[in-house]
């Protein structure tokens, strides 16, 4: 502690005074931006199914994989990079869908508990089978737009971090209009209000519930495809990702699609700031420290599920 | 009788032979054991440590075919008796078991990671039969145990190599950045055990989970802290390759960064890209063997395995398939030397080994030295366009 405080004030006395300190807070918050951003976007998945399934899919993490992998595989093999990009978004959908109809469908019946144990071992298989289809090591693929960083009042940020937070607000706002201004949009939310009501009314749950795994395994590659450039990708990281995407929903609401947004942009906030603050060997302990604080303030998380809907 | 009894030996022979030949497989074991050496193999070929254990596999079954079509070893064939462990500590030391007690091979060559290792070791010095493992960690050696040996380099040479450059080139205020993982934990407690060996202050510590994927905040506060004259990163995996990115950005270049020989692998280059210029790591001469002089002693038998492993492969070579090939050769020459297979007399000619030339390093080893390895065995490499360059000693 003693040792931590001297580092501390003799780093303000050289560097000098509040530009320096101002630009290091810049730095983490850029970082912690990037990386909450990606967060943002696997909560994003997992609030979409759960809203139209009441189900918690744990393989939503190896849709970030899936997105990264096969861009990396399909662009090494001569695709380019936009090309690949699609079709690794489209994989992912196909496997999003075949996900549904092989293993959640099939169980309809079976409990949400049941069900996120289905997605658990989903998750394991594909894990499994990338292993196989793909291989066993770390790739990356070029940033879109260079490497050079730009600088931001001191701060170094890569020009694909511009891409990663420009790429989920487009997501966001996407998943926003069509949720609220058109009829399909209306006919998932009706779904995530009250299931039977939505069947009564006339709505095609099980289309509904299909069209969310599709969706979210999309918002999902999406996600893997923007940040492999920067954080590489492996057929292992998935785990991770659903770990973090899955805490960052329950941070911010689980079923709040602007809850996942807000939780996995404060995760990786909380995550960079806890490293560049307080100790980098205890920041994730620091951040769900924290996550656990305002659970027990707030359980419904910080943007809890809307008790009543008006569809 | 005893005529029709030799008549059926031969006829047995015979079919022997044509089973060899045919199925080159050894379907008359029995009749054939006694003119067998075993040696025994746990790696971990698949799972988590299978980039250590897949390599070393093909190196043992590629040498050990080559050694016994020239004729074997003191006129006997070598028999390999190869399991996986999967990376996982106890079937290692269920299968370290069976080796001994079932197959009752003469040695074993084997132990991908410290983890397995260390969970076979009991039953090899138990049963008094000599193990070299593959394994890094230095606790494997040290203690010295009388059966148990080892031919990768050690994380502590590893830091003592890039501390005995920063010496020559006259810094002492380093900064570390460290995997938290089992392999940076062990590098970075061996770094600050021999820092003060070299004259070295760490003014400067972080670490980093080995899924992380953005280190800027570490490195961050890194550069912020006054004195700073290079920075070390013990770790293992991406971590290292994202660390060298994350320095770019923060435009931290002109610190000299100083990755382990955790990452020396053309696959670090690859995804560090052009981040990568300018940094400077420990690595065995299997990594630069087109580039040594012909006069380096290792360059014979690191270009050697390099082009037979890559013909049969069809793979990269990499430092830990050539750690099996050590272990392999030095146990050979030892049996050799022992001309018995005894267990006991090939530990015993294990110890004497002297000036053995392999990938790893020249070893000679000793009752209180079961590595044999010294800092010669490592090279200091720059980065540079995309490729490994030699430094000269003292720049």
């Amino acid at each position: 502690m003693r040792h931590w405080r001297r580092e501390f004030s003799r780093r303000h006395i050289d560097i000098g005074g509040r530009y320096a300190s101002m630009s290091e807070f810049l730095q983490f918050f850029f970082s912690g931006l990037t990386v909450g951003a990606v967060y943002a976007l696997v909560a994003l998945g997992f609030t979409l199914i759960y809203n139209a399934s009441d189900v918690v899919n744990f393989a939503q993490g190896e849709f970030v994989m899936l997105g990264g992998m096969v861009t990396v595989f399909a662009s090494a093999a001569g695709v380019p990079l936009p090309l690949a990009a699609l079709i690794a978004i489209c994989v992912a959908v196909a496997v999003g869908l075949l996900l549904y109809w092989l293993a959640i469908a099939p169980a309809r019946g079976a409990s949400a508990v049941s069900i996120i144990i289905i997605t658990i071992g989903a998750s394991i298989f594909l894990k499994g089978g990338a292993q196989v289809a793909f291989d066993k090591q770390f790739h990356k693929l070029p940033s879109f737009s260079g490497d050079a960083p730009i600088d931001v009042l001191g701060a170094s940020i890569l020009p694909q971090s511009f891409w990663v937070l420009g790429g989920t607000l487009a997501a966001v706002l996407i998943l926003y209009v069509f949720l609220e201004k058109t009829l399909v949009g209306k006919a998932v939310l009706a779904t995530s209000a009250n299931r039977l009501a939505a069947r009564l009314v006339g709505i095609n749950t099980a289309t509904i519930m299909a069209l969310a795994f599709g969706g979210s395994a999309a918002i999902g590659a999406i996600a893997g495809i923007l940040v492999t450039p920067i954080t590489l990708t492996s057929y292992d990281v998935g785990t991770m990702m659903a770990l973090k995407g899955f805490a960052a929903a329950m941070l911010g609401g689980m079923g709040n699609p602007l809850g996942a947004v807000v939780g996995g942009l404060l995760l990786g906030l909380l995550e960079t700031l806890g490293a560049g603050y307080v100790s980098s060997t205890y920041k994730d302990g620091f951040a769900f420290v924290m996550i656990l604080v305002i659970l027990f303030a707030m359980p419904q998380g910080l943007l809890g599920r809307r008790t009543v809907d008006r569809v | 009788m005893k005529i029709h009894n030799l008549n059926q030996l031969n006829r047995r022979a015979v079919g022997c032979l044509l089973g060899i030949s045919v199925f080159g497989l050894a379907v008359c074991g029995p009749a054939y054991a006694a003119e067998t050496i075993k040696i025994g193999s746990v790696l971990s070929i698949t799972g988590p440590a299978s980039f250590l254990g897949d390599p070393e596999d093909r190196t043992l079954k590629l040498y050990v075919d080559k050694i016994n079509a020239a004729g074997g070893v003191a006129g006997k064939k070598i028999e390999l008796v190869v399991y996986d462990d999967g990376g996982d500590a106890n079937k290692a030391r269920t299968f370290a078991t069976r080796l001994i007690e079932d197959d009752k091979v003469v040695a074993m060559v084997g132990g991908s990671t410290t983890g397995t290792t260390m969970a076979m070791i009991p039953a090899f010095e138990e049963a008094k039969v000599p193990f070299i493992s593959l394994a890094g960690a230095i606790e494997v050696v040290d203690p010295v145990r009388k059966y148990v040996f080892k031919t990768p380099h050690t994380d502590k040479m590893a830091c003592e190599k890039i501390f005995e450059n920063l010496k020559q080139r006259s810094f002492t205020k380093v900064a570390m950045i460290s995997g938290t993982d089992g392999f940076g934990a062990s590098m970075r407690a061996q770094c600050l055990k021999v820092a003060g060996d070299y004259g070295i202050q760490i003014v400067a510590e972080e670490t980093y989970g080995p899924r992380d994927t953005d280190m800027t905040a570490q490195l961050t506060k890194i550069k912020g802290t006054a004195g700073v004259q290079a920075v070390v990163n013990p770790g293992f995996g991406q971590g290292p390759a994202i660390v060298t990115r994350n320095y770019a950005q923060l435009g931290m270049s002109g610190t000299p960064l100083y990755q382990s020989h955790g990452v020396a692998s053309k696959s670090f280059i690859e995804l560090a890209g052009p981040a990568a210029d300018g940094v400077r790591l420990p690595a065995a001469a299997l990594l630069v063997g087109d580039k040594l002089p012909d006069s380096d002693p290792q360059k014979k038998v690191v270009v050697e395995y390099k082009q037979a492993y890559e013909a049969s492969a069809k793979q990269p070579v990499s430092t830990f398939g050539g750690h099996a090939y050590d272990g392999l050769f030095i146990l050979v020459d030892a049996i050799k030397g022992a001309n018995s297979a005894d267990s006991g007399k090939v530990r015993d000619e294990i110890e004497k080994t002297k000036g053995f030339v392999g990938t790893g390093g020249i070893v000679t080893m000793s009752p209180t030295d079961h590595l044999g390895l010294d800092l010669s065995a490592f090279r200091m490499l720059e980065i540079k366009g995309g490729d490994w360059t030699l430094i000269q000693p003292g720049s």
